[in-house]
């Protein structure tokens, strides 16, 4: 009967991250097509192996810092995904107070440091984080996620010059689901890819099946070592696909439907799951629906948030109001 | 109180605060050889390599490492060589630092500042000249501080190392190597309260950052007595000090080394005519650079500068 050993209890405890976090994004992508979240959720459907395996080696006390489609690194962080989904539905009690929305959850009290709608702009921020943690004496690494289509913004070659150079805690993860928007990566990405530019910084780089998330597990459990052992900065280019298109209303009409076939039936939910007890995994993906059903339904009793919030956590100086 | 330059006031302020607070460090380009106006002199040597940090020129990442160290807790003081350079880094310091606090719904502050030393110097001429600082006035999110003496440039900094608010710093190049008296251990400065550097009922006349000595000696040399305020920040600025005095006045000048059209002038006219009533003033100007780039030749940059002779006569104009 497995459950029983630690590596059993790891494996059990990443497919419930995993569940939740799928369970999270069918209800998102459900009420964005619903119009009941207003603005656009970016799926992660697919590619939750990549948060999960890396999350899975990360304390508390560690830094992530997301993107635009940035759910699973929240959840697989230990974010508080009733807020999430509040937030997405623009509700108080939102992770942001309903401020931010899907691209600018945070939760800083698990060190997630926030999503961003800005592509790449994370690099920098994990980058400051990481001198930060050294500065203070802090016992802790910052894991920074992008997607590959941050590797052709200026910010990136930055970013991995810099890291190397101070030798920074941080572990770069890229993404890599083969689209950037609505363009498929190969076709305006010159070179030999992710793993091949951060090495020519100075930061060593691993590719991992990012649809296998026993595999990211170990390569970021050694990644991690590294870091925490001093030895600098180290990069993770994670290959997975993006199930979903774009945004939640996107069809994808621009790639073969057999294509994402494929991927589904990578699915690495399904890859770990075969290895668990088959009862076991339908309840913990039957838990993990029945707790993200109710967040949204939560959600939509939530109350929305009082109007004079507009105007708060702008600065301290000045009041922002409109002319009485 | 010492008889110190623009630079050697703001250099030792940011040493004492470095003393007060270890979580205060510094990033930019060529920091640890004093940087490039001497304003980092010798803190590489008192405080270390960690916190006088000489970086690459990448400023995208000064200003976003910047902001990644100021949500883990530490005071980043991040160093843009001068105010174009910043260019190079607008997302971090627009769309993150201004908006972090905001988006985030309070989780985070961007408790950090952003030095960047800004104007006509030297003939620099087009890139290394410019005075962007209306952009930055219409950011929610950031304070703006201008100070144009030595004395507020070590207040300011201190206050700016202090706020929990991020604070763009601009700092005129052109009074780098201005005296003037400064206290010892200075105190922080509060933003929004303009230092009144002339009295008089003739008219109002508002400035700040490199014009202040311009405007200063134009006052005294036009023959007409004026309130003349330096404001010193321009976000928050001294509305009330400014509108109290036009409503005295009802004569108004702004005076700054920006372009005239859409430059922090505008905002200030239109607010006191606003709390005024549009018949309030008798005259009203807005005397900045005519909207063309920064020329190289000594005698091209002139033509672009402003002197006390083109304030004085304005102030005469609008004195009637
Ligand atoms: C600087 C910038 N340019 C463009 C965009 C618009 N945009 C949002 S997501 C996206 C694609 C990003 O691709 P990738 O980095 O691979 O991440 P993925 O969406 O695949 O997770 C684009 C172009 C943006 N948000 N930021
Ligand atoms: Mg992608």
């Amino acid at each position: 009967m497995p459950g029983t050993s630690d590596e059993t209890a790891r494996r059990v405890g990443m497919l419930r991250d995993m569940a939740r976090i799928r369970a999270f994004e069918r209800e998102a992508v459900a009420a964005m097509r619903s119009g009941e979240a207003p603005g656009v959720v970016h799926p992660s459907i697919g590619q939750e192996a990549v948060a999960v395996g890396v999350c899975a080696n990360l304390h508390r006390a560690d830094r992530i810092t997301s993107t635009h489609r940035g759910h699973g690194h929240a959840i697989a962080k230990g974010a508080d995904a009733r807020a999430m989904m509040l937030e997405l539905h623009g509700r108080a009690g939102g992770s942001c107070g309903g401020k931010g929305g899907s691209m600018h959850i945070a939760d800083f009290a698990v060190g997630m440091l926030g999503a961003n709608g800005v592509v790449g702009a994370g690099i920098p921020i994990a980058c400051g984080a990481a001198q930060a943690i050294r500065l203070k004496r802090e016992d802790a690494i910052v894991a920074c996620f992008f997607g590959d289509g941050a590797i052709n913004r200026g910010p990136f070659l930055e970013g991995m010059n810099w890291a190397a150079l101070y030798r920074l805690p941080v572990l770069f993860v890229c993404e890599d689901n083969g689209f950037a928007a609505f363009t498929r990566g190969s076709t305006v990405t010159a070179g030999g890819g992710p793993a091949v530019r951060a090495e020519a910084c100075g930061v060593p780089a691993m590719v991992v099946d990012g649809e296998d998330v026993l595999a990211v597990d170990a390569v970021a459990a050694d990644l991690v070592a590294r870091i925490r052992g001093g030895e600098g900065p180290q990069f993770l280019h994670a290959r997975c696909y993006r199930w979903e298109g774009h945004t939640g209303t996107d069809a994808a009409a621009y790639r073969p439907a057999e294509e994402a076939a494929a991927a589904r039936d990578r699915d690495c939910i399904r890859r770990l799951a075969a290895m668990l007890d088959a009862e076991e995994v339908a309840a913990i993906e039957a838990e993990a629906t029945s707790e993200m059903v109710a967040h949204r339904a939560a959600a939509m009793a939530a109350p929305w948030p009082d109007a004079a919030a507009t105007f708060s956590d702008v600065q301290d100086a000045g009041a922002p109001a409109w002319h009485a | 109180m010492a008889r110190l330059t623009f630079a050697e006031a703001a250099r030792r302020a940011l040493a004492e605060e470095m003393r007060r607070d270890p979580l205060v460090w510094a990033l930019g380009e060529d920091l640890q050889q004093g940087g490039i106006f001497g304003q980092y002199k010798g803190l590489a040597e008192e405080f270390g390599p960690e916190r006088i940090v000489s970086t690459p020129i990448s400023e995208s990442t000064i200003m976003g490492a910047g902001l990644g160290a100021a949500l883990c807790g530490t005071r980043p003081v991040i160093e843009m060589r001068i105010a174009d350079f910043a260019l190079c880094a607008m997302d971090e310091l627009v769309s993150q630092i201004a908006k972090v606090r905001y988006m985030f719904g309070g989780q985070g502050r961007a408790s950090l500042v952003v030095r960047m030393p800004q104007g006509i110097w030297r003939n620099s001429a087009a890139q290394h000249s410019q005075c962007l600082e209306a952009w930055l006035t219409h950011i929610p999110g950031l304070v703006v501080a201008a100070p144009g003496t030595p004395a507020d440039a070590a207040g300011m900094l201190k206050a700016a190392i202090r706020s929990d608010d991020p604070v763009v710093l601009l700092e005129p190049k052109n009074l780098w190597t201005t005296e003037g008296e400064v206290e010892d251990g200075t105190e922080p400065l509060p933003f929004g309260v303009a230092r009144p550097a002339a009295r008089g009922d003739g008219a109002t006349v508002v400035t700040w950052s490199a014009c202040v000595p311009v405007v200063e000696q134009a006052a005294r040399d036009s023959g007409v007595a004026c309130d003349v305020f330096d404001l010193r920040s321009l976000w928050p600025w001294d509305e009330a000090a400014v509108i109290g005095s036009a409503r005295r006045t009802g004569r108004l000048l702004v005076v700054h080394e920006a372009v005239t059209v859409s430059g922090f002038g505008a905002e200030v006219v239109a607010r006191v005519v606003e709390a005024l009533g549009p018949g309030a003033l008798h005259a009203v100007e807005r005397l900045g650079a005519p909207r063309a780039p920064v020329p190289f030749s000594p005698v091209l940059e002139a033509a672009m500068r402003m002197t006390p002779e083109r304030v004085a006569a304005a102030i005469r104009r609008i004195a009637g």
